[in-house]
């Protein structure tokens, strides 16, 4: 039994990667298939985080973006290799974090530091409700963004200059790697115990706290672990991107997480990454036309040109709001299991009408 | 005498200029059904969510099995406002949220359901349980709490079968028809492990046969699980069946208090129910 849950599980993992691998050695490096699955990847790790905290603990959080920034930043700090730490901190002598340290603590490293502000900054914050929760967490993550670009600080953070030259990744299986084992653990998180007292606290908190629920522990607990994959999330981020900068980590980029929280139904993990994969393959690759000049002929096709793809694009959001208000999944959890039974009921259904017939 | 479980004493609950309970004196004791009842708006839940830790209230004691778990005295704000009695009776301020009064056990049912709508049966079990497990979070997501997690899971299963929910154990709690949503909460308080169950009205909406049945089963689980029962119940033949005592609340003043009989009698009750008869 367990033995058959352990292969319908792992398998599908294993011929995704063997997918991947094969598709690295068949096309070449360039194609925009690699830019949408890399970050892809890393946009469903945030997601994923953001959904713990907004979709199965009811905390309406938009701190996303500043705790991807801390994280971003810690693994870029200490992995600069010692010989390139002068010229990337050339205007404050070479910094003052003098060892680096390997990717792989410095990834877990970049989460443990943003679960550490998360904490801090949710002692306070966390006693918000809703509206007034997304603000404070707006604000900070805000805050932290200004405090990097702080010239006192340049040792550390290089001021609001770029960090760069740090170990950076080139194979698509190294974000899906790292990703696919965060989600996996957030999954194993709301499957436990824990995860059924945060789905308490999003349906009901006084009755979440009338069952014995400290609502300050569990809030802080969601809030913490929430960012510190949102932490890790910056660090690959920061490998995809080979630089640092603080300044584009705006609230924009939580808006996005929240888009494709949304679009993939709030409470659904699977929806959170579907949803990642389609938002960053539209802006990035299958709406590219939309912003080039398009001549058929002597003909030029009317609208298209540069920003016209954003237009599209609010558009498309528009429409799955409207019409699919609850996301793609619902609260529904994607697995295979429930996609065959989809075909069987859509074949079986044809079938008997053939015999009907 | 039997030992006391529950002991409310000087307790008062202002809300601004509001007296909403007014120097309740109440005292549960152990193996015992006692009810509180009294027209609308006269404090009742009110009184039930300054034991729980909902409300802290302005001023007076609560304690549990002798032990204090509530206790203020009017203090800022208040120190001014302050229009109940006693003001002198408590000297230490001791405040507790919910969940450490659930802890203690105190398990509560709600007057408008509150169940965890978007979970099932079984989950809404389960997260009773979540408190009293020796697990953090570590040991719950790598799932090396698995025999504490198991043993949970066939404790609720045995629950649910006792409370006759087995069957619907996978559906979501929010698509029960109402009587059993009723059932449920009652089931997911036991589950808590409590001494002292607090039902704020456990029949409302129901039947007359409905209401006959959930008299027989509150009188079962008391022997059952060894419980206390205090609870507030506006269906009279409830009250008068089951109640070893009751006390009346009107206005947030207690009227009177005894048994079903001589509450019955009592003048004062029969005025708040029926109002006064005016002379022609």
């Amino acid at each position: 039994m367990d033995m058959k849950k352990l292969i319908k599980t792992a398998g599908p993992i294993a011929l995704l990667f063997l997918l991947l691998f094969v598709l690295e050695k068949t096309l070449p490096t360039t194609s925009m298939l690699f830019v949408v699955l890399k970050k892809g990847a890393i946009y469903a790790l945030v997601a994923v985080s953001m959904n713990l905290l907004n979709g199965f603990t009811g905390l309406f959080s938009l701190g996303q973006a500043g705790f991807m920034l801390i994280g971003a930043y810690t693994y870029g700090i200490l992995t600069i290799p010692l010989e390139a730490r002068e010229a990337v901190y050339q205007y404050f002598d070479g910094g003052i974090v003098s060892f680096t340290v390997p990717v792989l603590v410095a990834i877990a490293a970049a989460g443990l530091v943003t679960a550490v502000f998360a904490y801090l900054i949710g002692l306070p914050v966390l006693r918000l409700k809703s509206d007034y929760l997304a603000i404070a967490t707006l604000g900070f993550a805000e805050i932290i963004r200004a405090v990097f670009q702080w010239d006192k600080l340049g040792p550390v953070t290089n001021g609001s200059n770029l960090l760069k030259r740090f170990p950076v990744f080139t194979s698509t299986l190294f974000p899906f790697a790292v990703a696919g084992v965060c989600i996996a653990v957030i999954v194993l998180l709301i499957n436990s115990s824990y995860g059924r007292a945060f789905k308490a606290i999003r349906d009901d908190e006084i009755a979440a706290e009338a069952m014995g629920i400290n609502l300050a522990k569990h809030k802080q607990m969601s809030f913490t672990i929430s960012s510190f994959f949102a932490g890790i999330g910056g660090a690959l981020l920061a490998m995809y991107q080979t630089t640092v900068q603080a300044a584009a980590f705006r609230a924009t980029m939580t808006y996005e997480i929240l888009l494709i929280v949304v679009i993939g139904g709030i409470g659904s993990v699977t929806g959170s990454c579907l949803a990642s994969f389609l938002f960053i393959a539209c802006s990035e690759w299958w709406l590219r036309f939309l912003d080039e000049v398009t001549y058929i002929g002597a003909f030029q096709v009317p609208l298209l040109s540069s920003g016209f793809r954003k237009v599209v694009f609010s558009v498309i959001v528009m429409i799955i709001v409207l019409f699919y208000s609850r996301g793609i999944m619902g609260t529904k959890e994607f697995s295979l299991d429930a996609l065959f039974r989809f075909f069987k009921k859509r074949f079986g259904k044809t079938k008997k009408e053939d015999v009907a017939g | 005498m039997r030992e006391n479980v529950l002991h409310i004493e000087n307790v008062t609950m202002q809300f601004g200029g509001v007296v909403a309970v007014d120097n309740l004196t109440v005292d549960v004791n152990k193996g015992e059904i006692v009810a509180l009842i009294g027209p609308n708006g006269a404090g009742k839940t009110t009184a039930f969510n300054c034991i729980t830790g909902v409300y802290e209230p302005t001023n007076g004691l609560v304690s549990f099995f002798g032990e204090t778990i509530v206790s203020n005295h009017p203090r800022g704000k208040m120190k001014k406002l302050y229009a109940g009695q006693n003001r002198e009776f408590c000297t230490k301020v001791v405040s507790q949220t919910p969940d450490k009064i659930t802890k203690l056990g105190i398990a509560r049912t709600f007057q408008n359901i509150r169940l965890f709508k978007n979970l099932t049966v079984f989950e809404n079990v389960l997260i009773a349980k979540h408190m009293r497990m020796k697990q953090n979070f570590l040991t719950a997501t790598f799932r090396l709490n698995f025999m504490e997690e198991r043993r949970v899971r066939e404790e609720s299963l045995a629950l649910l079968e006792e409370q006759g929910l087995l069957g619907v154990k996978d559906e979501l709690a929010s698509s029960l028809p109402y009587g059993v949503q009723r059932r449920l909460e009652i089931a997911r308080a036991l589950a808590t492990d409590p001494k002292l169950l607090l039902l704020d009205e456990p029949a409302a909406g129901m039947n007359p046969q409905e209401t006959q049945e959930l008299a027989d089963f509150i009188v079962q689980i008391k022997d059952k699980y060894a419980l206390t029962v205090f609870l507030i119940e506006h269906h009279m033949d409830l009250v008068m069946r089951i109640s070893d005592r009751i006390y009346v609340l009107d206005f947030g003043k207690l009227i009177a208090h005894g048994t079903a009989a001589e509450v019955q009698k009592d003048k004062r009750v029969i005025e708040a129910y029926l109002g006064v008869a005016e002379d022609a």
